[in-house]
């Protein structure tokens, strides 16, 4: 009963979390200056009796909680607003394009974890050979890159000089391939250096020894006893960072002009279309604590001396 | 024997660990070296950027436009024909100054958060770290963008806007430094013999617990100029005759099948910058930490 008492508390503080990014969205878009209401009409013919009339029309005359009231009360029945260029309904646009961003996020996670633990096991394995070295410079260039650049200079080797995969779209598998390597080498530099230090916290282990004093090969050692328990800060990373990726197709997608939610907020940025980029940081808000969520759970069913600790 | 040795180093208030910077020596010394060339001579460019440039980023070579990196422009020129090299190291200080800016507002203001969240516990503790839990539940690059869209364009504004979100990662680290570090014995010693409670925390308090938050913000330098890059990249930097270079790279992704130097070198500057302030930053963080560096 415990444990689920325990979880049940988990979801709970995520709905809190939820319930709390969606005030602070609403605060960082009602408390700073700037008038929506003056960006969305022509101020050339705009009359103050048109101003009044749309700020009317949108329920922007009404007093803050009011308004936080009705917006969390539209939300709560899937209502996010409509977009101050097109009128369109932010919800349904931002479900149209989220399974784009989503095959991208995945395929960048898959492309950090694939990099990121081969590395990081041969970083730990051939400590301060060269071998740690050029691995540990890889981790590095992966956190100094911007990714708007990695992607650019993947467009310019792979669909310029090579002309090997398109260079924008989203059509096809083969468009993913370069906007998953480049913003999936972020996230390899943060998990080569996780896995390299929890392998060599993990070697210094008392049983990593019985297993070797019992003759086990040190192939086994390493990658049967070792690995398996070093995974579990990278898993947490892994997880934690499926939010920071989402985050970052925001600009790969507008490099390598792709569909997606990330794509949508850098349009709404241009045209100042506050209520698009509201519901897709608000958005993006949930998908991010229920991430949270579910890596803390998997956490705790994978590794037992959490879960015992329950 | 022993209480009185105890007594010693219980009294002891620690030396402040930047002696330490200088011992421990170890491989990566030449990429250390390395490193401080390369943010020296970045930092040279922003303050003196007449002094290296060889022509004026607003001049127009119309003859050459969009030639390929020569003798006479080492980096290339773009499609007015200005010359890259030159708007690159004119570039160089509106992305230094973001980084450092924002790095600065959100050291202090979530330092200030952090210890006092820290110190004073209770209710104030559980007030604040809400709010930066918060602040957390919506990704960095994101919320900065959110605040920078909402603001406007301008270099003040994405500064404000990286600060803010960077405050999180700051206050914790604050906090949990300043809950250790007021539980250490010679806070209490200090505090036993009548120290005023406004002394022990400016001399004993605060002088112990900003070495991870340097560190912090050293590591966090790095990836504040790249939020900061990716705003300005994104359009929501100042349009204006010196590009920083962010925009740069924004300005010079319509002409990759003809010029790949316009994105490359702006990218690379980035990439330099960034990847040394990593370097430096790492040093400062096992310099510090002797439980990761032991280890290494």
């Amino acid at each position: 009963m415990a444990i689920v008492n325990k979880i049940l508390l988990k979801i709970l503080t995520a709905l809190v979390s939820i319930f709390g990014s969606l005030v602070l969205v609403f605060c960082i878009i009602y408390l700073l200056p700037g008038d929506p209401v003056l960006s969305m009409l022509d101020p050339s013919v705009a009359t103050p009796e048109m101003v009044e009339n749309l700020r009317k029309e949108l329920g922007l005359d009404q007093p803050f909680y009011v308004q936080f009231l009705d917006y969390f009360m539209n939300v709560l029945h899937g209502d996010f607003g409509q977009s101050l260029v097109n009128r369109d309904q932010v919800l349904p646009k931002i479900l149209e394009h989220f399974p784009a961003t989503l095959a991208l996020t995945l395929a960048s996670a898959l492309v950090s974890i694939i990099i990121g633990v081969f590395f990081g096991v041969l970083s730990a394995i051939y400590r301060n050979k060269w071998i740690d070295f050029i691995a540990r410079l890889i981790g590095l260039f992966g956190i100094s890159m911007p990714t708007f650049w990695s992607g650019i200079l993947l467009i310019l080797i792979f669909s310029v000089f090579l002309n090997w995969f398109p260079a924008m779209g989203s059509d096809g598998w083969k468009t993913i391939v370069l906007p998953s390597l480049s913003l999936g080498f972020v996230g390899a530099g943060l998990i080569i250096r996780m896995v390299r230090t929890s392998m060599l916290e993990v070697i210094n282990e008392p049983f990593i020894v019985t297993l070797r004093a019992k003759g086990l090969s040190e192939r086994a050692v390493m990658y049967r006893h070792a690995l398996r328990n070093a995974l579990i800060p990278a898993i947490t990373i892994i997880g934690l960072n499926i939010g920071e990726l989402m985050a970052g197709t925001v600009v790969i997608e507008t490099v390598f002009s792709r569909q997606g939610i990330g794509r949508i907020v850098a349009d709404a940025i241009m045209a100042k279309d506050l209520p698009v980029i509201q519901g897709v940081v608000f958005f993006s808000a949930i998908v991010f604590v229920v991430i949270n969520l579910l890596v803390d759970l998997s956490y705790s069913i994978i590794d037992p001396r959490v879960r015992r600790a329950n | 024997m022993k209480e009185v040795v105890n007594t010693k180093t219980v009294l002891q208030v620690p030396k402040w660990k930047f002696a330490r910077l200088h011992t421990n020596f170890s491989v990566s010394n030449f990429f250390i070296y390395g490193a401080g060339i390369i943010v020296i001579f970045i930092i040279t460019c922003a303050l003196f950027p007449k002094w290296l440039a060889p022509y004026s980023p607003t001049f127009m070579d119309t003859a050459s436009t969009l030639s390929a990196p020569n003798s006479a422009h080492w980096f290339g020129t773009d499609y007015f024909g200005r010359d890259v090299l030159s708007l690159v190291i004119y570039g160089s200080r509106d992305s230094l100054i973001i980084g450092i800016a924002s790095v600065l507002i959100g050291g202090l203001i979530g330092g200030i958060i952090g210890s006092a969240a820290g110190y004073f516990g209770g209710i104030i503790d559980v007030v604040f770290m809400r709010f930066i839990e918060i602040l957390m539940t919506i990704p960095a690059v994101l919320l900065a963008l959110a605040i920078a869209a909402a603001l406007g364009p301008g270099l003040f504004n994405i500064v404000l806007a990286v600060a803010a979100a960077s405050i999180p990662g700051y206050a914790r680290v604050m906090r949990g430094q300043m809950i250790s570090i007021k539980k250490r014995q010679y806070v209490d010693a200090s505090r036993s013999i009548g120290t005023h409670e406004w002394k022990i925390f400016l001399w004993h308090l605060l002088p112990n617990s900003w070495s991870p938050l340097l560190v912090m913000a050293t590591i966090g330098l790095g990836s504040s100029i790249l939020i900061g890059a990716g705003l300005s990249f994104l359009g929501l930097g100042v349009i204006k005759e010196i590009p920083d270079w962010g925009a740069l790279l924004s300005q010079g992704r319509g002409y990759l099948t003809v010029g790949w130097w316009i994105c490359t070198f702006p990218g690379l500057a980035i990439t330099l910058l960034v990847l040394s302030v990593n370097i430096m930053g790492d040093k400062l963080r096992d310099t510090f930490d002797p439980k990761i560096s032991k280890k290494r």
